[in-house]
């Protein structure tokens, strides 16, 4: 075995990335071999984050912000939040799928959605993000990437790994480690230079929830604990938020709705609008104490202001929903919270300053994030990634399993095999037996999860042990090994030990895709490789131009008046110039033109810009002289 | 190798746990796959099972009542589980009062709780608590220290001893969870002394 590591410090290291696929965005990130420290690579335009999402359009497939951008556009063909929908399956889900405006139903063990056209699975739909930060590095190293370390909520279960997983391999990425994301930000707090001790880090993110317990000592990252909720994370803040929204706009303009016809929340378009403003809103408030929304709906425009006040009030029940994990995992960890060194602050969601206040009452100390939240993670998936290709010798990281392994036995009991916070890789024997004489074929039902029952466990797959020899009941002794490998997946192996004959076994996941599946899979990704990059860059042009084609168009026809007419001749002008440059093939001159015509009006929107601000003051102040009278 | 010869000790149970700890680390460095990505594959998969044996292993050692189970189960030849090792058996003592709790439990489940089954549940409970203590304490300290200093033949009584007591405690174990069940409590003051 040590050879293995002589024969890497003979070859130059390998390139390994470091990917944080998320619920709202995905970073890629390596360890820069100048500095040794991690970094994000960003995209062309410097942008760091590419946002998960992945538009199904009929000119092809878009990701990231081009992909955004056709939101509300066509929102039944625009897949958001995806990580929602990895490794489940229909029951899972079908709660939240109306808040959806793409289609997705069930399909053996798994969702299939319906957008464009196509029937995709959440695999496929991540494997595009994955492919865009995959080239993201090529541009960037100017060489083929083929490995990665992907990053996966710490509460992820099997199914979800797995599903992870295979949306690499389509993406043509061999995934080298799945790691958890909350230690993967340790990691990257450990780099700078975290101190020795016990640390939590409370990970909440767009879609999901983490807490990891973690000492620290001697460059050993040992995860004491861990524990979350993989369906809780920003999106659930913003669903509340534009619900209220939602009942606030049925109050208030209940005339022009009727009038209309218009059904709102059945309207995807609006509903996508609202939520977007939702999370907008959400946003700033984290940095201000009230904003203001205006969302143009047709035959009306809803105005709005809100306070902190009003979205935390909203928001409580959903961040006191972290706190309860956070108990189990100290509990597990054995260990109270005064015996806590550090708290680390992880994922987009950990900004809102609700959240901050109550991790800090929970363990009685100020957390720290200076790390960016967004980043960290990535980040530290590009340590993990180094640490694998042999660059980093002195750190090492110890992580757990964080659901109970078991078998389902005589009534449905579950009899646990390897309890959850076990360090991994880990391995637990058993060993089967026959009920019948001459029995040649043992059943096994898997699960993960905490509850007594298998039905309310999660089935991970049925087994078959087979080509046992025929003997009287009780007589065979099949000795059957489940491990769980440094990614958190499990495998499973039988040997017969009176024969010491290897048992064949026939695995029926319970979810997931099969290997034909993701085989056929992988080949149907290298058809959208094929598609020309140039093609798919000609159509976010064209995107973009369209966005500000509409809102000059509007903007003239609303606030023309407020300029001269030289200046309107312009903006007219540069908007014809990019109306002829969009109907043509190149993509450089729709660019150039896009952004003559943003210059020619910037003008315009200032202007407008105040008297929007002048009006809202002054209906305000109507308001309140109605008020008062 | 068992769980003893993969850290380099006896078949004894009194082990110093931040030796352990040390030793833990040490063979995580030396074992874990992450250090032997770029390996042969049969060097790959020795490093995994490696590693899985150590985790496993100090999982079980390092808990004091685990590692008295393991060393049972190892004394009678039985490492790999078979099923459930020892049937729960209720406490000689305290069988009467037993008797009275899964009465008041079932009722309690048929008809919910008044203040006074509540009260007497939860004293009860308290006191279950603390026999349970007391039986770890029992297993963890003076039968440990017996065991250790033990000639041969003393050793199948005394593992009839530890069989018993931990029977006793995971008797004791399923009547408290059953009791905070019915009173709606968690499961935490006891959650870190599973394994």
């Amino acid at each position: 075995m040590t050879s293995g590591r002589r024969w890497v410090r003979e070859t130059r290291l390998s390139r390994i990335i470091g990917i944080d696929l998320g619920t709202t965005n995905s970073l890629v990130a390596y360890v820069d071999d100048a500095t040794g420290l991690p970094r994000v690579i960003p995209d062309g335009e410097g942008r760091k984050l590419l946002p998960s999402v992945v538009a199904f359009a009929p000119e092809g497939i878009l990701v990231g912000e081009a992909a955004r951008r056709q939101l509300v556009r066509r929102p039944h063909s625009t897949v958001y939040s995806v990580k929602r929908f990895m490794g489940r399956d229909y029951e899972d889900v079908k709660d939240e799928l109306r808040y959806f405006p793409f289609a997705i139903r069930p399909a053996d063990g798994i969702v299939k959605l319906d957008v464009g056209g196509r029937e995709v699975t959440p695999p496929e739909v991540s494997a595009v993000v994955l492919k865009s930060l995959k080239e993201r590095a090529e541009a960037h190293f100017k060489e083929p990437v083929e490995k990665a370390v992907v990053t996966v909520p710490a509460y992820f279960n099997d199914s979800q790994r797995q599903a992870t997983r295979d949306a690499g391999r389509i993406a043509g990425l061999d995934v080298v480690r799945i790691v958890n994301e909350p230690t993967a930000a340790a990691l990257a707090y450990g780099l700078h230079r975290l101190s020795e001790g016990v640390i939590a880090v409370y990970d909440l993110g767009g879609g999901t929830f983490d807490i990891s317990i973690l000492r620290v000592k001697d460059g050993i990252f040992e995860v004491l604990a861990t524990n979350g909720n993989t369906h809780l994370g920003g999106d659930d803040f913003d669903r509340v938020i534009m619900l209220w929204l939602l009942e606030d706009i049925q109050c208030r303009h209940h005339a022009e709705i009727v009038r209309s016809g218009l059904d709102l929340a059945r309207d995807a378009e609006a509903m996508q609008e609202l939520r977007l403003a939702a999370e907008a809103a959400k946003i700033r408030l984290s940095t201000e104490e009230r904003t203001r929304l205006t969302i143009p709906f047709a035959g009306f425009t809803y105005r709005t202001e809100i306070t902190r006040a009003d979205v935390e009030r909203l928001i409580e029940p959903l961040v006191a929903r972290t706190l309860e994990p956070c108990r189990r995992a100290l509990a597990d960890a054995g260990l109270r919270r005064e015996q806590i060194d550090q708290v680390v602050l992880v994922g987009g969601s950990t900004r809102v300053p609700l959240v901050r206040r109550r991790v800090e009452e929970l363990f009685g100390r100020t957390p720290h994030s200076h790390l960016d939240p967004d980043e960290v993670v990535a980040l530290g998936a590009a340590v993990q990634a180094r640490i694998l290709a042999g660059g980093i010798t002195d750190m090492l990281l110890l992580d757990v399993t964080p659901l109970s392994l078991g078998i389902e036995t005589l009534g449905g009991i579950v009899s646990i095999l390897i309890p959850r916070n076990t360090t991994i890789p880990t391995s637990a024997r058993e060993m089967f037996t026959t009920s019948v004489d001459g029995q040649t074929v043992v059943d096994m039902h898997v699960v993960q999860g905490e509850r007594e029952l298998a039905k309310d466990c999660r089935s991970l797959a049925r087994f078959e042990l087979r080509g046992i020899d025929p003997m009287p009941a009780g007589m065979p002794k099949i000795e059957v090994t489940f491990l769980i490998d440094a990614n958190g997946i499990l495998q499973v192996a039988a040997r017969e030990q009176r024969t010491g004959k290897a048992t064949s076994i026939e695995v029926k996941p319970t979810y997931g895709l099969a290997e034909a599946d993701v085989e056929r899979m992988v080949e149907e990704s290298f058809q959208y490789a094929e598609a020309d990059v140039s093609a798919r860059l000609l159509i976010e042009a064209r995107n973009e131009a369209d966005t500000v084609l509409t809102h000059v168009r509007r903007a003239l026809s609303q606030g023309g008046h407020l300029v001269g007419e030289d200046e309107r001749r312009g903006i007219a002008s540069a908007l014809e110039a990019l109306e002829r440059a969009r109907a043509g093939q190149d993509r450089d001159l729709i660019r150039d033109a896009t952004t003559a015509l943003n210059h020619a009006t910037e003008h315009l929107a200032e202007l407008m810009m105040d008297a929007a601000l002048k009006g809202a003051l002054s209906s305000k102040r109507a308001a309140e002289i109605m008020e008062s009278s | 190798m068992n769980h003893f010869e993969v850290f380099g000790l006896e078949r004894r149970l009194g082990i110093d746990a931040e030796a352990l700890q040390r030793r833990f680390y040490e063979l995580s460095r030396r074992y874990h796959p992450d250090f032997h990505a770029y390996a042969t594959p049969t060097e790959q998969a020795e490093a995994l099972a490696a590693s899985a044996r150590l985790n496993a292993a100090y999982r079980t050692l390092r808990d004091p009542i685990a590692r008295i189970d393991y060393l049972v189960r190892l004394e009678e030849g039985r490492e790999t589980k078979e099923g459930a090792t020892d049937k729960p058996k209720a406490p000689p003592e305290l069988l009467a009062e037993m008797f009275e709790i899964q009465e008041a439990l079932a009722e309690a489940k048929a008809g919910g709780l008044d203040e006074t089954t509540r009260r007497t549940l939860t004293e009860q409970r308290e006191r279950l608590l603390a026999r349970h203590a007391e039986e770890e304490a029992r297993l963890i300290g003076p039968l440990s220290a017996v065991w250790d200093g033990a000639a041969p033949d003393r050793r199948p009584a005394l593992l009839a001893a530890f069989k018993q007591a931990l029977a006793t405690r995971a008797y004791l174990r399923t009547v408290i969870d059953d009791l905070g069940q019915a009173l709606g409590e968690g499961d935490e003051i006891v959650a870190h002394h599973r394994h």
